[in-house]
């Protein structure tokens, strides 16, 4: 069975970014660009998944800038065994790359699509969903379990107030919460492996996809801030406070 | 104008607090508000919404295919619906931002998450970068699919509405998913993200018996619900649907209670449109302490107790 996961390159988890003076977007120059953590945990799901003997083959799949074959080769020294790149430098909005996944799951007609829940970029939360849609297929969100047997998929999902079962049909999409699993460290050998390892590149023409987007960004600033209050003494003060200055409790 | 269909967040028997404030971000939106209660037996809810202030009409859809809220059926309702509505309206929440995604693909639409401020009709505010930066967007779509951050609307008034509810045929099932089971942790405090007061733990508490045992004498004493860093959570202190951050639960209560939380910015994502942030750290750096109203700087082992027994 092959699965296919999609990566997405993104400024990196540790690195606070900063709106640009212009108000046209977030400075990305010269910062530090990982892999989408919530896409690392699905590569490492498909992973164990082809470890336990369940998946036989790992496509990553990344959308967006050439640069985003240095998230591919990471996917691929995580376990992946081959890659496909999506190039294109135009702003791709989630309908966009949905569809271009879309195209690849027809081509590669893969069973299992594994994606991140969210991007820690444009916090979306969509694409998954929309390619499960797209694709007409049933969908297992925000997965803190994945047991696949019998052409089915059974997912634990972490839904408000505690988690949830379901069993989809395969083919389907499965997005990964933080739970799901850890992913493993990188090591150098694998890492040497995966330049070795087959890299695709297409671009969106060529899957017949229009990748226009349908929300325009009028503006970008930066969140109203919080002034720092004070520093309290002790307990005694801080219930004080709590009472007479601020009439929380 | 177009009347706009908020997705009721309900338990089929009562209506969940946020399609309150989701009904609030719908009218700012344009014309009628009307509710769409999918479920089975679920004419409570149904009830329930049709009182709601402001709402002029209610689509109670009642089903078998309905009854554990699959995104697949719960979406294929609302395209279904969809027809002659200017937005479709969701709660962010995990069951709306499960279905949302699939309505606006199937209606080929892009949606739009997290709404926090209606600017205009197409036009919306809503936090990118764990809320480091506030994108203005603008929808070109004809139908604008959104989810709304219930912080960002105050909720609508929950009785003194007579709306009419109109009883329609639930959809078919879609073959591709089945309900298997649940658990619901029960909860004997209030929902995080309804809650006056949370009390939250970081990393700092250092087991999980260490986060209970301090942390939730402060929080009944204070009938506050408990909250939890992200890193406290990958550590096993507490259940993941008490993440409080970026990818876990947005909350902006009256007072907010950061014990030996350090202020990475995706907790400060979470939590920082709370009224009133207290934080109780022994790093004078943390910077917790940058957006606390009131910061004590000591080890929270002796000050949490020490608290209770002051309130």
């Amino acid at each position: 069975m092959k699965a296919l996961v999609a990566v997405k390159r993104v400024v990196d988890y540790n690195v606070k970014v900063r709106v640009k003076s212009d108000g046209t977007g977030v400075d990305i120059a010269n910062v530090k660009m990982s892999m989408n953590p919530f896409d690392e945990i699905a590569v490492e799901e498909a992973v164990r998944l082809k470890e336990k003997g369940v998946v036989s083959e790992i496509v990553a799949v990344s959308c967006g800038v050439a640069q985003c074959q240095e998230t591919l080769r990471t996917a691929m020294a995580i376990g992946a065994d081959r890659a496909i790149l999506v190039e294109t430098a135009d702003e791709l909005q989630p309908l966009a790359v949905a569809k271009l996944l879309k195209a690849l799951l027809d081509k590669e007609q893969a069973q299992l699509v594994i994606l991140g829940k969210q991007a820690i970029d444009d916090d979306c939360n969509q694409t998954g969903q929309m390619l499960a849609a797209l694709a007409g297929l049933g969908q297992a969100t925000f997965a803190s379990k994945v047991e696949v047997a019998d052409g089915q998929a059974t997912v634990t999902r972490e839904i408000d107030g505690g988690l949830e079962t379901i069993r989809i049909k395969l083919p389907a999409v499965v997005t990964t919460d933080l739970r799901l699993n850890e992913p493993r460290y990188v090591t150098l050998p694998n890492i040497m492996k995966a330049k070795k390892k087959p890299l695709e590149i297409v671009k969106p023409a060529d899957l017949g996809v229009d990748v226009a987007p349908r929300i325009k960004t009028l503006k970008v600033a930066e969140p109203p801030k919080r002034g720092a209050g004070v520093k309290v003494p002790d307990v005694a003060t801080l219930v004080a406070k709590l009472k007479n200055e601020a009439k929380v409790i | 104008m177009a009347a706009v269909l908020v997705i009721a967040e309900h338990d089929h028997g009562t209506l969940k607090g946020a399609t309150l404030n989701t009904v609030t971000a719908a009218a700012q939106c344009g014309g009628d508000v009307h509710v769409l209660v999918a479920g089975q037996n679920a004419a409570g809810a149904a009830q329930a919404a049709a009182q709601i202030q402001g709402v002029a009409k209610v689509l109670h859809a009642d089903g078998a295919s309905l009854a554990e809220q699959l995104a697949e059926n719960v979406a294929a309702q609302v395209v279904a619906l969809s027809g002659g509505y200017s937005h479709l309206v969701f709660p962010a929440t995990a069951h709306g931002k499960n279905v949302a995604p699939r309505v606006a693909a199937l209606l080929d639409v892009a949606q739009i998450s997290d709404a926090t401020k209606v600017v205009a009709p197409d036009t919306f505010e809503r936090p990118i970068y764990a809320g480091n930066a506030i994108a203005t967007v603008q929808s070109a779509d004809k139908v604008k699919v959104i989810t709304v951050r219930t912080t960002g609307f105050d909720p609508a008034a929950a009785t003194g509405g007579s709306a009419s509810v109109e009883t329609i045929a639930a959809v078919a099932d879609s073959g591709r998913s089945a309900f298997v089971g649940a658990e619901i942790a029960k909860l004997d405090r209030p929902e995080l993200t309804v809650a006056k007061i949370i009390v939250s733990g970081g990393r700092a508490m250092g087991s999980s018996e260490k986060f209970a045992e301090v942390l939730t004498p402060l929080a009944d004493k204070l009938g506050a619900a408990l909250g939890a860093s992200r890193a406290a959570v990958d550590a096993g202190y507490a259940p993941n649907d008490w993440q409080v951050g970026q990818t876990g639960k947005i909350v902006a209560p009256q007072l907010y209670i950061a014990a030996g939380i350090s202020g990475a910015i995706q907790h400060l994502a979470g939590m920082k449109d709370s009224k009133v942030i207290v934080a109780i750290n022994k790093d004078p750096e943390a910077p917790i302490f940058a957006v606390a109203d009131y910061g004590l700087e000591a080890d929270l082992f002796s000050a949490v107790p020490e608290l209770v027994k002051a309130l």
